[in-house]
């Protein structure tokens, strides 16, 4: 199910982004729409949104060069250098455990099957930067329900590509390979959960985690992993890459929570990029401004217990 | 002649204020770029690190000077007050750019020295630092005569502290601060079983 949300947004002039629309991107876009019927028009008008409270998107520049792709290297910059070893042509994600269709979906098959939408969203990450990207891409919950999920399925877990020879970070055990992230079925199926193909409505670029990545947009963006090639659907919650690495700093849910600091810094602001070397900083929202959106998924929970 | 002192005699002829006029504009520079949008979408942070970075870098220098010295007879010591500090220097404008652009408020700033391990072992070699910037001027080195080279020993918890903050504060198992903080005790090591083997002078 597309455009199942929207922005508070307010349709602006086409910018010149829009001009950068991507072949593959758009012709998704135009497929999905057909499929799904009569949308086509919205399609087309999507890609310069503005989105109210949310600020102009962080440039194209920004988002590309300044990453955290620990496969590639720990410098915010070595993912810009480094990514164009991975080959992302031809590319499949192994989709298996408790579905009805398990199997090797190949990446054009999943586009072809998918319609392909606009969400701008902010992106926070656990060091205390955030920026605001135009993603493209599809909800999670759609490909979910190509593959079938079972009705004892309760998590979600997803797997990174591990290529020793096209991805020179590996070498170091900085944390422990492949990088792995899980999601509760439920956060996985909630409409804001989206997986990404496309920025700004060209193909997304390899530091960004291409050919397709996650965007948990109210969850650190730790969660949103990157490349994938494997999401299995499990009973028991699947371990996640930096809460093995330390669950005292990074917990299974890893919501965005100006309340609960991560032990080594204070989460109570943020520094959204872009702004120059006298930006100031911004308190930290919860669940990164999407509260009325997810909040419901965590009733009853201690949120400083399960971090 | 040997090769150390053929080495010797050109180095005795290179000014030491070099150090320091270079120290300065380099950080000049990595303002420059930072005020310039050349530093990336996260200038703050790249200059916290740049500047930081260049404060091990002198913190080591300063550390392999006696040991070069020992072991092939080249004597750097005459760099060595310019080398402290400009370390000093650099951490004071770490420090500084930390506080005022980066965490923005005092009360955050107590906060975080208080309640975040990395930055209170980082507070602790800065304020180390202190007492050994003041007495760096001939009068002190006369004055406190002996106790001067005392005191001048907080450089080796200094160098451990600097190298413990770096390792602390990054993400995951990363060998850059592990290199640092390696070289660091290993050029501890060194002083200390020179000094456990030779008696007192």
């Amino acid at each position: 199910m597309a455009y199942r949300w929207k922005n508070t947004l307010k349709e602006s002039d086409v910018t010149c982004e829009a001009a950068f629309l991507n072949r593959r991107q758009l012709m998704a876009g135009f497929a999905g729409s057909i499929v799904a019927g009569g949308v086509g028009g919205q399609a087309l008008a999507m890609g310069p949104w503005k989105g109210e409270g949310l600020g102009e998107p962080n440039s194209w520049d920004d988002i590309t060069s300044y990453n955290n792709f620990y496969e590639f290297g720990t410098g915010k910059g070595d993912p810009v250098k480094y990514a164009h070893m991975l080959t992302t042509a031809p590319w499949s994600v192994k989709i298996d455990g408790l579905v009805d269709n398990p199997g090797d979906y190949a990446f054009e098959d999943i586009m072809s099957k998918m319609t392909i939408e606009e969400r701008i969203y902010r992106f926070r990450c656990v060091e205390r930067w955030a920026m605001i990207v135009p993603w493209n891409g599809f909800e999670l919950a759609d490909l979910l329900e190509l593959a079938g999920v079972q009705s004892n399925a309760k998590y979600v877990s997803f797997e990174t590509a591990l290529r020793p020879d096209e991805m020179p970070g590996v070498r170091q055990p900085v944390i422990e390979w492949p990088y792995v992230e899980g999601l509760r079925l439920d956060e996985a199926m909630h409409p804001l959960t989206f997986v990404a193909t496309g920025i700004y409505g060209k193909d997304i670029p390899n530091q960004n985690g291409a050919p397709l990545r996650l965007v948990v947009p109210w969850k650190y963006g730790y969660k949103s992993i990157k490349s994938i090639v494997r999401i299995t659907l499990t009973e028991d919650e699947p371990p996640t890459a930096w809460n093995k690495y330390s669950a005292r700093e990074y917990g299974f849910y890893s919501n965005v929570n100006p309340n609960r600091s991560h032990p080594r810094w204070s989460q109570e602001y943020e520094q959204l990029l872009g702004q120059g070397l006298f930006a100031e900083k911004t308190p930290t929202l919860m669940f990164n401004g999407y509260e009325e959106e997810v909040a419901s998924l965590y009733e009853g929970m201690d949120l400083l217990e399960h971090h | 002649m040997s090769i150390a002192a053929a080495i010797n005699g050109p180095v005795r002829a290179v000014p030491a204020g070099l150090i320091y006029v270079g120290s300065l504009i380099y950080t000049l520079w990595l303002f420059w770029l930072g005020i310039d949008g050349q530093l990336g979408p996260n200038p703050v942070e790249a200059l916290e690190h740049a500047l930081g970075e260049a404060a091990l870098y002198m913190l080591v220098a300063g550390l392999v000077v006696t040991p070069v010295r020992r072991f092939s007879g080249i004597s750097l010591l005459k760099f060595r007050r310019a080398i402290g500090l400009s370390c000093f220097f650099f951490v004071l404008v770490h420090l500084l750019t930390w506080a005022v652009l980066d965490v923005q408020a005092l009360d955050r700033v107590w906060a975080d020295i208080l309640k975040r391990p990395y930055i209170t072992v980082g507070m602790a070699a800065f304020i180390l630092m202190v007492p050994l910037a003041l007495t760096s001027n001939n009068a002190s080195v006369r004055r406190l005569g002996t106790s001067w080279r005392q005191l001048h020993k907080l450089t080796y918890p200094i160098a451990f502290l600097g190298g413990l903050h770096y390792l602390m504060l990054v993400k995951g198992w990363q060998v850059r601060p592990m290199i640092f903080l390696a070289i660091i005790l290993l050029l501890l090591f060194v002083r200390f079983k020179q000094k456990a083997r030779s008696p007192k002078t």
